[in-house]
């Protein structure tokens, strides 16, 4: 077991080493001079020059990857174009609300897409399971904006229930923060929930199949009781596994929803830098979310032994 | 997933009908549902000039901002352009980005994923790469390409296509490294038959069912990716009037009039959905434990 924790941590490490070769690479990869481009059209000489050496562009190129991969074992994203700030701190300064939305939408989408997709399963072919997989088919089609924006129609302009958008922190209080949460939450955890309702009607309708589970009912076992306590427990697998690989997902409506409600959040922060063609701010936010989907998925294989007690490594 | 004769079941059909392929697909209504929307948007499309549409570019700022009306069937913008216009000419880019990206990903996907399944060494290096790639979310690796280049359609389907390829190969690879242990291919080596044979003969097409419906869902994501590009202004340059474009434009607008936001928002929401049904329609058809029912 304890093997099997120290191998799985180190596998992440060549995942890790692709990913930051990746970014690393992109500058270079990309047709053109990268200090042209990202001076813009309306650059002087100088203005490149002082890019390209402000980045090491100048320098060659296996010098350029031993410094920055030095940099990035030490913390060091380096330093943004726009504002001359580290980049880390940068981002340490927006991880606070987009780690709030995240964390809300994952306990929402899965308090609510699990019971569905157990109903959906349990009933199957009713019109309960109808709804529930009418909801998963709209939840993967309908894109997170436009979600968003008739929810903003609905409780927002329509009605004057919830605000707008903006961003209030718990400090701030209790209902300001929960009434600017509670839009971003639902659009973004939409295609989330969605994604484990299905995976939960489905494992569950495998696991319900199972002789075991009508020998439960034929013991006179209480319906809750055969459906949390012997089939949830076994279906659980694919559902861990379907919430870590649904984090990407989540990663990418973040970037969306927090501009559409105006949370100053890393998503801002990307979308900020794409139009100032910042780029060490989108080469180290890319880092920073696959770090986390990585991590993430880390754990969901973690968890499998304490999910199902039969699997040992 | 296997969730396919309980899907069945939902659709109210007993059992799998016999008759084979075609009376299944004729008694798949999901399937025949999303394929009848997507006829139509592609129609749409072709045939924009012809539906009482105008230049979706011409400006005419006396006309700014007008509620939808039987003049102007879903209002104007804040140039005074017809939002009906630019929503149908829309259709054109978002089903070029769709269909480009599937076409282009799969064919990437399935040479990639064919090498690596035969290929051991080849296997290990590629699929850790791959592996990487898709730890990073698809539409970052589309927006640090994007922010890269200058922003043109056929730069935004190099960019989605490249963070589509990872996911299409390891299908195709595994599909492949499943097929390569069974009986038939064996047998058709033990008989002799050259390499390129048993590729072309017995695993090209057995990996070509799952390949479509990995496509389906890989042309509606792609049209997502590339509206969202957009909207974040990272995408088709703004003289085209893609959907998330038009959307772009009507965000700052969105309290006066939603209009602008509301009709192509409709519009991809439909078009996802008809692929998505399509798909999910695909799979239950092609679905090879469901085929040996039939």
């Amino acid at each position: 077991m304890f093997a099997y924790i120290v191998r799985r941590i180190l596998a992440t490490i060549p995942v890790m080493a692709v990913v930051a070769l990746f970014v690393f690479s992109l500058l270079h990869l990309s047709p053109g001079d990268p200090a042209v481009i990202i001076a813009g059209d309306t650059a002087t000489v100088d203005d490149i020059a002082r890019i390209r050496q402000k980045l090491g562009l100048d320098q060659p190129l296996y010098v350029q990857f031993v410094t920055w991969v030095w940099g990035l074992l030490h913390g060091d994203l380096g330093i943004s174009i726009f504002t001359n700030l580290p980049v880390s701190k940068l981002i340490a300064q927006r991880v606070e609300p987009t780690l709030t939305l995240t964390i809300s939408t994952l306990l929402v989408s899965i308090l609510a897409a699990v019971p569905m997709g157990v109903l959906a399963a349990w009933k199957a072919g009713s019109w309960i399971d109808r709804v529930v997989m009418v909801f998963a088919v709209l939840g993967f089609s309908v894109p997170v904006f436009v979600l968003a924006y008739v929810l903003i129609y609905v409780f927002a302009i329509s009605t004057d229930l919830l605000p707008v958008q903006g961003y209030v922190t718990i400090g701030g209080g209790l209902w300001p923060f929960l009434s600017h949460i509670v839009m971003p939450t639902l659009a973004l955890g939409m295609v989330f929930a969605a994604l484990i309702a299905r995976m939960t009607r489905a494992s569950m309708l495998d696991v319900l199949a199972q002789d075991y589970i009508r020998t439960a009912q034929a013991k006179g076992l209480a319906n809750d009781k055969v459906l949390i306590g012997h089939a949830l427990k076994n279906a659980a697998v694919p559902i861990a596994t379907i919430i870590g690989i649904g984090v990407a997902a989540l990663i990418s409506g973040v970037v969306v929803t927090e501009t559409v409600f105006a949370i100053p959040g890393l998503g801002r922060l990307t979308v900020d830098a794409i139009l100032r063609r910042d780029y060490p701010i989108i080469q180290g936010i890319i880092l920073v979310f696959s770090a986390a989907y990585v991590l993430i998925n880390l754990l969901v294989d973690l968890s499998y032994t304490l999910l199902d007690p039969r699997i040992r490594y | 997933m296997t969730v396919a004769p309980t899907d069945l079941a939902l659709l109210g059909l007993p059992a799998v009908p016999r008759g084979g392929l075609r009376t299944y697909i004729r008694r798949h209504p999901t399937m025949i549902i999303g394929g009848v929307l997507l006829g139509l948007m592609v129609l749409m499309a072709i045939f924009a000039p012809y539906l009482g549409t105008v230049d979706p570019q011409a400006l005419s700022p006396i006309r700014r901002l007008r509620w939808p009306s039987a003049q102007y069937w879903f209002g104007t913008d804040m140039l005074g352009r017809d939002v009906y216009s630019r929503t149908v000419y829309g259709a054109r880019v978002s089903l070029t980005v769709g269909i480009s990206v599937a076409l282009l990903a799969s064919v990437i996907g399935l040479v990639i994923g064919l090498v690596t399944g035969f290929s051991r060494w080849t296997d290990a290096i590629v699929m850790r790469i791959m592996d990487g790639l898709m730890s990073i979310p698809s539409i970052l690796i589309a927006i640090a390409l994007m922010a890269l280049t200058r922003a043109s359609l056929e730069n935004v389907i190099i960019a989605i296509t490249i963070a589509d390829v990872p996911r299409v190969t390891r299908l195709v690879r595994g599909v492949v490294l499943t097929l390569r242990e069974l009986p038939f291919v064996e047998a058709a080596h033990a008989s002799g038959t050259g390499f390129f044979r048993i590729l072309w003969r017995h695993i090209l097409p057995n990996t070509l069912p799952p390949l479509l419906v990995q496509g389906t869902f890989v042309a509606a994501s792609a049209m997502i990716v590339e509206a969202i590009l957009s909207f974040l202004g990272a995408g088709t340059p703004p003289n085209i009037p893609s959907w998330g474009n038009i959307m772009a434009e009507g965000r700052s607008l969105f309290q006066v009039a939603y209009y602008i936001v509301l009709f192509p928002g409709l519009f991809l929401s439909i078009t996802v959905l008809a692929i998505n049904l399509l798909g999910d329609g695909l799979r239950d058809a092609l679905d090879p434990r469901l085929a040996r029912r039939m």
